[in-house]
């Protein structure tokens, strides 16, 4: 799922501010937290009432639509819902951001949200962890699905730096594990020690420098 | 194999070489990085001279390599990371060292960028260390860059990287060695190590997976109680062994500056020069010093187990 944190208040309330007639539309795709029509009322309403303090009335309206990556998706759901909306803030991830802003060109479209990573979640601990960073050319058939790209904190790929102490990453003082040693455990628990010991040439970078396209199937 | 440097050619005779090591910071003279070189002529047979160690942004590491060795006669191990540069820029910066004269360079990761003074900075790793070797010795054997484009005139490097016999599991650390052993890599030079038989152990390890490489084992003496307690809390995964601490602490209580100099010279001795005496009968090649800002030590040390 793509993760994302919502933004302060106050840096919502300074982008829409200028507008009087403002909807706001949550998306019900993968962002997690859900960031959904609850989620966009709750929205509306906290900024209704945010402009209001700073001695402003606005008319501020919310709905959601399901996937706002998806160009088709957001014509058919949101077009007829647009009105005679002066800005629009979406709750979805960024891609929802640029999906709107392509698809209404005269109406500009604010961002809610921070997304800061794709990930999992772990609903028991309240935690979301990057596992991959989209790097085009996917290594985890060789690493037991521990992303080193991801995982490592200067995505190594040829097995742990010199940092890791008790297996711990040198990085943000020793809390993550050092994902080179948990493919090394992995590796050896499998009988594979071959592949952590495996030396991998420079990548080719053309494959993760954006902007990039996949045009019927061919990345671009 | 050609020799190009004073370092190789003592290796490859079978001597037990000593490097030092040279910091220089944030600055613009190198005054004390070349007082510091001058104090080890004789002693060393090459130094390191470090690339923005712990990732503070200090002066560049090919500058102060050439300006040691153009000064002073002290032959450099450049250290090059690849925290801080993308493949292009190494290249440029091995061309330029190539150029100056440099003929040693020690092909590392680096520290995260996030653990130094620039933590806001990207950190680049476009290459890691294993890929840096591999990078180098195309250069050097080839007469190429990276990607095959001709290089006009010879590269005359010898590479060496960086191992880690403190690594937990140790197997890990000796399949990155043999991967860099792999790439290319001609010496290694290892972290800070108290325990001799942990030493012992790592050369045992390398046999069993049939690693060949000489090793040059890190020491850091410690120059005052202040150092050895820093050593002992702040760098991970090295632990100063209770004895010599006990006896530094103790000398820090001697309230003459020049007796408490020398009675932290005498445990130092005390310690080290036994442990290098065991590290002799070992498969080291050598000893690499760590003793930035204690020069003084130098001397004493490499003169008693000649």
């Amino acid at each position: 799922m793509i993760v994302t944190k919502e933004k302060p208040i106050d840096e919502i309330l300074e982008y829409v501010e200028p507008y009087g007639k403002i909807l706001v539309v949550g998306c019900e795709g993968c962002t997690h937290p859900p960031r959904g029509l609850r989620e966009a009322r709750n929205m509306a309403m906290t900024v209704s009432m945010g402009l209001k303090l700073r001695g402003k009335s606005v008319e501020v309206r919310s709905t959601s639509i399901a996937k706002q990556c998806d160009l088709y998706n957001c014509k058919v759901a949101l077009e007829p819902q647009i009105g005679d909306a002066e800005a629009i803030l979406t709750m979805a991830c960024s891609i929802g951001v640029g999906a709107l802003s392509t698809l209404f060109p005269d109406i500009p479209v604010f961002p809610a949200q921070n997304t800061v990573f794709m990930g999992v979640e772990d609903r028991e601990s309240d935690t979301f962890k990057e596992m991959c960073r989209a790097c085009g050319d996917c290594l985890l058939g060789e690493t037991f699905g521990i992303c080193p790209i991801a995982r490592c904190a200067k995505s190594l790929l040829n097995g742990p730096c010199g940092g890791p102490v008790d297996g711990m990453c040198e990085y943000k003082e020793y809390t993550n594990k050092c994902a080179w040693i948990e493919i090394y455990e992995r590796a050896k628990k499998f009988n594979r020690l071959d592949l952590f010991k495996k030396l991998r040439l420079p990548r080719d970078r053309r494959l993760e420098t954006p902007p990039r396209m996949l045009v019927g199937g061919e990345l671009k | 194999m050609r020799i190009f440097s004073n370092l190789m050619k003592e290796i490859k005779e079978g001597h037990f070489v000593f490097t030092g090591e040279l910091e220089p910071e944030k600055e613009t003279d190198l005054h004390n990085t070349i007082k510091a070189a001058e104090e080890l002529k004789g002693y060393v047979v090459a130094c390191n001279v470090t690339d923005n160690p712990n990732s503070m942004a200090y002066i560049s590491s090919l500058v102060a390599s050439y300006l040691i060795q153009e000064r002073t006669g002290m032959e450099a191990i450049y250290q090059l990371r690849c925290t801080d540069r993308n493949a292009a820029a190494l290249t440029s910066d091995l061309l330029g060292a190539c150029a100056l004269g440099i003929r040693n360079v020690l092909a590392l990761t680096g520290d995260h960028i996030g653990l130094g003074d620039y933590a806001k900075a990207k950190p680049v790793y476009d290459l890691d260390s294993a890929q840096l070797t591999y990078m180098i010795r195309k250069m050097v054997d080839e007469g190429v860059d990276l990607y095959g484009n001709k290089i006009h005139g010879d590269v005359r490097l010898h590479v060496g990287v960086a191992a880690n016999p403190n690594c937990e599991p140790l197997e890990a650390e000796i399949l990155k060695l043999a991967r860099k052993v792999e790439a290319g890599a001609e010496f290694a030079q290892t972290q800070v190590i108290y325990d001799i038989e942990r030493v012992k152990e790592f050369f045992e390890m390398m046999r069993s997976y049939g690693i060949k490489i000489p090793v040059l084992v890190g020491i850091f003496p410690l120059k005052s109680y202040g150092v050895a307690k820093f050593f002992d809390e702040h760098i991970a995964g090295v632990h100063v062994p209770e004895e010599l601490m006990e006896r530094i602490t103790k000398a820090k209580d001697e309230p003459d500056k020049q007796k408490r100099k020398e009675k932290i010279l005498e445990i130092n001795l005390d310690f080290f020069i036994p442990f290098l005496k065991e590290l002799k009968r070992t498969e080291a090649a050598g000893c690499h010093i760590m003793a930035v800002g204690y020069p003084e030590i130098i001397p004493p040390l490499t003169e008693a187990v000649k």
